[in-house]
């Protein structure tokens, strides 16, 4: 069953106070999420590569050990690349944050349920990975506990926000791969980044 | 002759590499070694070579550069990830132990092996051979400046004739 939080506020709430965060979206609604919350050069929305967010979140929290990672993807995307959370769980990355915004659904495809809807309990998953804290999250009041945890908590945090199933207006982020990658390194590194 | 897996860790360092990402093969089981004793080094075991590309996207974006070492069976769990590689165009080493290539014993890794170079080719990988162990380490460095220097994905195919595996008993002494 679906809970009682909206996506949107959830995301909204986790990005608002971001600061320096380096945050990796998963493809498809928490991308679009990401960016209606505002998008920023340092995030790097996801149009495929599904299964993946979280090891480049991995990559970059390792690249980047001063900087917190914040990893925000869906359900489907986080099951399809669940081995993710074995390979975090043996680097034990104190600065990476995945947060899976849990509609129980494949809503991109046409709302089908995920193996969540059945029950499979991904911060469960993550703790048997190794990770040191993973939480589910499922009520309004619960979110600033959440943004605690994510900007300030030790980790690798996993949290899964329960949210409802709920086709939003579509807000893109830009497309071009090549683009977002700039933009990124960019910000992140200044100029070095093109001389890298 | 130099042992082309120490040439190989010794090209990491020149190139600066800080985050190693592999699927164990016995190929690459002396390499693995060099690179998890290496204290510059950030060893990441993946439990699928796919991760790999993530992997090494991410530190790309975060400014280190990196490698991954996969036999060639985990060259077919790759695909779909190098479409991300491609469109972002992010730099790229690969650094594949061959299988069902030469004097194969497994007909179960043939279909692979034999597809490797082929479906590397089609996502837009440039494919360096290596089919003598002096040839490794050449080949590596040549990739790694293709890689970093031209950013470009590439692949050393590190041929099954340099692993020499020729039956079950020789893998699992490996």
């Amino acid at each position: 069953m679906s809970g009682l939080l909206r996506r949107r506020d959830a995301v909204k709430a986790l990005l608002e106070k971001r600061a320096g965060v380096l945050v990796v979206a998963g493809l498809g609604s928490t991308a679009w999420d990401c960016t209606a919350a505002g998008d920023s050069p340092l995030t790097f929305p996801l149009w495929g590569a599904m299964g993946n967010a979280a090891m480049i979140g991995l990559g970059l929290a390792l690249a980047q050990p001063s900087r917190r990672v914040l990893v925000i993807t869906g359900d489907g995307e986080m099951l399809m690349g669940l081995g993710a959370l074995a390979t975090i769980g043996v680097q034990k990355p104190g600065n990476l944050a995945v947060v899976v915004i849990d509609n129980e659904r494949y809503g991109e495809t046409g709302m089908q349920a995920t193996h969540t809807a059945h029950g499979v309990d991904l911060a469960k998953v993550a703790l048997g990975c190794g990770f040191g804290s993973a939480m589910q999250v499922r009520e309004p009041e619960e979110l600033a506990a959440l943004c605690t945890a994510v900007h300030a908590g030790q980790g690798p945090l996993l949290a899964q926000v329960k949210v409802a199933a709920e086709k939003l207006p579509l807000v893109l982020p830009p497309r071009e791969g090549g683009l977002l990658k700039t933009r990124f390194r960019r910000a992140l590194l200044g100029e070095r980044a093109d001389l890298d | 002759m130099k042992d082309w897996a120490v040439a190989v860790h010794e090209n990491f360092k020149t190139l600066g590499v800080r985050v190693v990402g592999y699927v164990p093969d016995a190929g690459h089981k002396k390499l693995i070694e060099l690179c998890q004793t290496d204290a510059t080094l950030r060893s990441v075991v993946l439990s699928t070579e796919e991760e790999g590309i993530g992997l090494l996207a991410g530190a790309w974006l975060g400014g280190a550069r990196g490698a991954l070492l996969m036999q060639s069976s985990g060259v077919g769990n790759c695909i779909n990830a190098l479409g991300m590689v491609r469109e972002c165009r992010f730099p790229l080493l690969m650094l594949v132990t061959m299988r069902g290539e030469f004097g194969e014993f497994n007909p179960w890794q043939v279909p692979m092996g034999q597809a490797t170079p082929v479906v590397l080719a089609a996502m837009g990988v440039v494919v360096h051979q290596a089919a003598t162990a002096e040839e490794v380490a050449p080949a590596v460095n040549a990739a790694s400046q293709l890689a970093y220097g031209s950013y470009q994905a590439v692949a050393v195919l590190i041929s099954q004739g340099v692993i020499g595996i020729k039956s079950f008993q020789e893998q699992s002494d490996q």
